[in-house]
């Protein structure tokens, strides 16, 4: 298995501090929000791009949502650091894949390499809440949502990041009919409807959440590619 | 010439590796600890990096073969991280693994023992038997015994001696028995389980005991919840049946409560 990389280098140690009280930590949370809903052929994704550390904000244009080369998206909560080297690491592998195989990787595969390269650092995580969205190749729409040690989940709609709890419950109601006992249970999202929940769920946490705000990245993919567009949020 | 020798000998004396998947990135030394403190796999505290977990699962052996069944919910701190998640892993067509703990562990350490298990078919042309598949398990977890690991897995199984269940957890311990139940819910699993188990049941029997063990369980027990996922293991494979939504086993178990939506209309009777 040449191609186990991250897996062959020098292992990782957890870092510690030189002049031990022991009160560093190396894990910072940057804020945002990042949320996916499934269609039936399309898969969307949003992200807002505040940055902050504290009441500080570092900056107002950080994207967290990725396009890979194999048209998935991949879209990172929490620490950025952490999402930008994991993303990295992750298009890396892909082009790998291509170069080797004369195709892309497929969502699927992906979707379990992420799992693996985030159980890899198992004793040292990456501080990220990671979620896959791309199309299969029968052309459906999938979201896979990660907790930061690699747990894998296929969903219709998820939510991640400081707004979590704000949009989740709304995905649930919106997108997933939850409770909702005369809602038809295959009935499926369009891509407009899908767009107007995701603007609706990130200018109503923008309104009631520090942390998101400024600009927002929309993802549509779909058996065409990847459609990127840029809204703006609040700014204050 | 020395060195010849050095690189024969020693050099090629690398253990050989079971995977290359498994060496990953070890915080080494006594330093475990360092990274555990930001870490909750068990809603023991509100750390950074929570890990998704919080189970009732339970399995027994009864006349008819191993039936296994688990709740579905899934919890990160105090937050229900999902409602819809399958704990049972599916290592072949003759063996079952249930997961309890941290959630990415067994997932992960799972789909490494289906690996070894398909290895093993391979190279002995035989399937695997239910003692040997969970202590493989015990085995690989023992290499990581006290640097974090958190599960409690039961491997069950249809092997040449019959109907095999074990209990095996991140300690590495392994036990065989005919009736177990594992995570935050077992203690209330094991109340119904232990008034109402016998050998002799039949399939119906145990298929109820178990959905009513497990219904208990979610209702008593905050970190589980969700649908109850039943498996029967017998002398051909395992048969899965349909979920079934335990809110909705709660008015099959209560025939004298109406169902009522908040959304549709107010509760008229005092609720209890």
């Amino acid at each position: 298995m040449e191609f186990g990389l991250q897996l062959n280098e020098r292992p990782m140690e957890a870092p510690r501090e030189a002049h031990g009280h022991n009160h560093w930590n190396p894990y910072v949370d940057t804020g945002g929000t990042s949320l996916a809903i499934a269609g039936e052929d399309f898969v969307l994704v949003a992200s807002d791009t505040r940055q902050s550390d504290g009441y500080n904000i570092n900056t107002r244009y950080d994207s967290k949502a990725f396009e890979l080369s194999n048209k998935t998206v991949l879209a990172l909560s929490i620490c950025s650091a952490d999402g930008k080297r994991l993303y990295e690491i992750l298009e890396q592998r892909a082009q790998l894949y291509f170069h080797k195989h004369d195709k892309p990787i497929g969502t699927e595969a992906l979707a379990q390499l992420l799992s693996n390269t985030l159980y890899s650092r198992r004793m040292f995580p990456y501080y990220v809440f990671p979620i896959l969205a791309g199309v299969k190749a029968d052309g459906k729409g999938v979201a896979y949502s990660y907790d930061a040690l690699g747990n894998m989940k296929d969903v219709t709609h998820i939510a991640y990041g400081s707004a979590a709890a704000l949009v989740q419950p709304f995905l649930d109601s919106q997108v997933g009919f939850a409770n909702q006992r005369n809602a038809d249970p295959n009935r499926q999202l369009t891509r407009d409807q899908a767009m107007r929940i995701a603007i609706d769920a990130f200018t109503g946490s923008t309104e009631r959440d520090i942390y998101t705000g400024d600009w927002l990245e929309i993802f549509v993919v779909d058996a065409t590619g990847v459609h990127k567009e840029v809204r703006e949020l609040k700014h204050d | 010439m020395n060195s010849i020798v050095e690189e024969l000998t020693t050099k090629n004396r690398e253990e050989v590796k079971l995977c290359k998947e498994l060496e990953f990135e070890l915080a080494p030394g006594d330093d475990f600890s360092f990274v555990q403190k930001f870490m909750d796999v068990k809603s023991e505290r509100n750390a950074l990096i929570r890990a998704a977990h919080g189970t009732t699962t339970l399995a027994f052996k009864f006349r008819e073969g191993v039936l296994v069944a688990t709740d579905s919910r899934a919890t990160m701190g105090n937050v229900i991280a999902s409602q819809e998640v399958k704990k049972v892993i599916e290592i072949n067509d003759r063996l079952l693994g249930t997961m309890a703990g941290g959630a990415a562990d067994c997932s992960y350490w799972g789909r490494v023992l289906g690996m070894e298990c398909r290895m093993y078919q391979l190279r002995n042309k035989k399937l695997i038997s239910v003692a040997a598949a969970s202590k493989i398990l015990a085995n690989i977890v023992y290499r990581y015994k006290g640097s974090g690991l958190s599960m409690g897995m039961m491997v069950a199984g249809w092997d040449d001696k019959g109907p095999g269940l074990y209990y095996v957890d991140s300690d590495a311990q392994r036990i065989t028995n005919d009736l177990f139940s594992v995570g935050s819910g077992s203690t209330f699993a094991y109340g119904v389980l232990d008034a109402h188990y016998r050998y002799d049941m039949d399939l119906d029997e145990a298929k109820d005991l178990a959905r009513r063990a497990i219904y208990h369980a979610t209702h008593r027990d905050a970190f589980s919840g969700g649908i109850v996922r039943m498996y029967w293991l017998h002398k051909d494979g395992w048969t899965a049946y349909p979920l079934e939504d335990v809110s909705e086993l709660y008015y099959k178990y209560h025939p004298e409560i109406a169902i009522t939506n908040a959304a549709d209309s107010p509760l008229t009777v005092n609720a209890s």
